[in-house]
């Protein structure tokens, strides 16, 4: 099997996995669900890393590297951060104050 | 070397687990912030299983860059009111995506460079990851611009538009399919982000405030898919599994979003909402209405059982969550049962309302779904609706000639007594007439949401008092 058709498993399988898990999660979440998917998706930060870090990478290669890995990481930190804000306003009813 | 072949890939995959499982617990309030945690290990994981690796051997630019993106990443989480919480999303779609673009470009020269040629796979892949990435990119910029108010709400159509938007987004596939037959051809790679680039910013012009939700989701799902392509291009599962997470994640809030406006995809995205109607509206004029005092409606909420507030995004714009979470405080303690109902598409983004409410400190467990409450609708006392309009509008059911006719509705019309909170009779914002205004159990309380709510619950303090 070749290496692209293993990998075209993994996004099937991956996507299936994404739609059950989507689907259990709560329309009262469904804004932290996207900042925190958002963080997520910000693995791209792992490509950006590889083509910055590269030993002989071209002027241009060190460029969009260096930008991508300042937008990845921007949207892993707030993006994790604000989901997480977001959530510690989830409260239930306090019982009862006085 | 020994350390790339047997660790680096185990780290990857416990951070796919990781992300994985921060999905499942955020399924309920009481495990999300479990899966927050466990997200952000998922993601130190990958980062430094990325770091170690040997090919990775410059560390200053990454360093510069992490310190940077945290130095603007941070205020922007701690900072951002939750009523721009759509717009900072639109914003992080668009970095994301421009990552991926960034990347996927990059990855493209670097090949050309090396001269050993792109197999068809890589190449398919690298198209698709930047295709999805420079529109999506600007897309998302449009609709930041939109949400912030720094471009018109209405959408701008003009004649031949699809035509345009298909016209380019074909130019801009076929010249992606020239460069996957003969990549070296390389004048075409500045070809083909200038069309993506373009198409990203005419798919927006014609999408007003209302569809906001579909699109963002939708925007979201794109950029997942954009990370998906790049694991094809760098053969590495973890980005493969983490974007289509999150392409999933966008396709099926998107899909959520349309069903709850009975619309579909083809229609949000071509079919310009707010166009046809406003015609219709100048005729309910001089129909007459019933209004009531802020006395009026506190005397009549003390003396319910049970309300159900039903908040649009009018509520959040006048800020009245606060002073809402005060009247629900006085008729709970008086022993009135006070819940919230929220349609889907509530807000500007997908669950957007309920963040609201949560920020005000009113219990997540009083806040129910449309599908949940409705058929509680007939026994509730008193139905309060603030800011909202269009999904209580009883002619989405019965008047097929409505604009949203077959849009589910909150079916506030059913309770013993509707109060609307609006400022006038103006028709909202999408000017479809709305007959629950004209009933005879609805009372109109005119006024701005925050001062007319203030005014209540001074009036709830006098009768306490009494």
């Amino acid at each position: 099997m070749g290496a692209y058709e293993f990998d075209l498993w993994v996004f099937m399988l991956a996507a299936f996995l994404g739609f059950q898990l989507i689907r259990g999660v709560s329309p009262l979440l469904h804004t932290p669900l996207m900042s925190l998917t958002n963080a997520i998706s910000a693995i791209t930060v792992v490509g950006a890393i590889l083509l910055t870090g590269e030993k002989d990478a071209s002027n241009l290669s060190r460029i969009l590297g260096f930008s991508a890995v300042f937008l990845a990481v921007l949207n892993v930190v707030s993006g994790f951060l604000i989901t997480d804000r977001m959530l510690k306003m989830f409260k239930r009813r306090e019982p009862d104050k006085k | 070397m020994k350390l790339d072949d047997t660790l680096l890939p185990l780290l990857y995959m416990l951070a796919a687990i990781g992300f994985i499982l921060a999905i499942k617990w955020l399924n309920s309030p009481a495990t999300a912030r479990r899966g927050v945690i466990v997200g952000e290990i998922a993601m130190v994981l990958a980062v430094v299983g990325t770091l170690l690796r040997f090919e990775v051997v410059q560390y200053q630019w990454i360093l510069v860059a992490f310190v940077l993106g945290s130095a603007v990443g941070v205020p922007i989480a701690y900072i951002m009111p939750m009523t721009a919480v759509p717009q900072r999303t639109a914003f992080s779609h668009a970095c994301g995506a421009l990552a991926s673009a960034l990347i996927g470009t990059a990855e493209y020269y670097k090949g050309l460079d090396q001269g050993a040629g792109f197999s068809k796979v890589v190449m398919v892949a690298l198209v698709i990851e930047t295709l999805l990435g420079f529109l999506t990119f600007t897309a998302s910029m449009m609709a930041f611009g939109k949400l912030q108010e720094l471009l018109a709400q209405r959408p701008i159509t003009y004649k031949g538009q699809n035509l345009v938007n298909l016209g380019v987004f074909a130019a801009a596939a076929g010249v992606g399919l020239a460069l996957i037959v003969s990549p070296e051809r390389s004048v075409l790679f500045p070809v083909f982000t200038a069309l993506a680039l373009l198409f990203g910013v005419l798919l927006i012009i014609p999408i007003g405030g209302a569809d906001m939700p579909t699109v963002i989701a939708l925007l979201n799902s794109y950029a997942g898919l954009s990370a998906s392509a790049m694991g094809f291009v760098l053969n590495n599962k973890l980005l493969i599994v983490a974007g289509a997470l999150d392409g999933s994640s966008g396709f099926i809030l998107s899909i959520i979003m349309c069903r709850a406006m009975n619309r579909s995809f083809t229609n949000v995205l071509f079919g310009a909402f707010g166009q046809l109607q406003t015609s219709s509206a100048a005729a309910g004029e001089a129909k007459p209405v019933h209004s009531a005092t802020p006395e009026d409606a506190a005397q009549i909420l003390d003396s319910a059982r049970s309300v159900v507030v039903i908040p649009g995004y009018g509520m959040a714009v006048a800020q009245a969550q606060h002073k809402l979470r005060e009247m629900f405080d006085m008729l709970t303690r008086r022993g009135v049962e006070v819940r919230f109902a929220i349609h889907p598409v509530a807000g500007r983004m997908p669950g957007h309302m309920n963040v609201l409410l949560a920020e005000a400190d009113i219990p997540y467990d009083k806040l129910f779904e449309m599908d949940d409450i409705n058929p509680e609708m007939a026994n509730e006392d008193v139905a309060l609706i603030i800011g909202a309009n269009d999904v209580v509008n009883p002619g989405a059911e019965t008047d097929p000639h409505s604009p949203i006719a077959g849009m589910p509705i909150i079916q506030a019309y059913k309770a013993r007594t509707v109060m609307v909170i609006k400022r006038s009779m103006n028709p909202g914002f999408a000017g479809i007439d709305n007959d629950l205004y004209y009933r005879d159990n609805t009372l109109m309380l005119f006024g701005d949401a925050k001062s007319f709510l203030s005014s209540i619950v001074k009036e709830l303090g006098a009768l306490a008092k009494v």
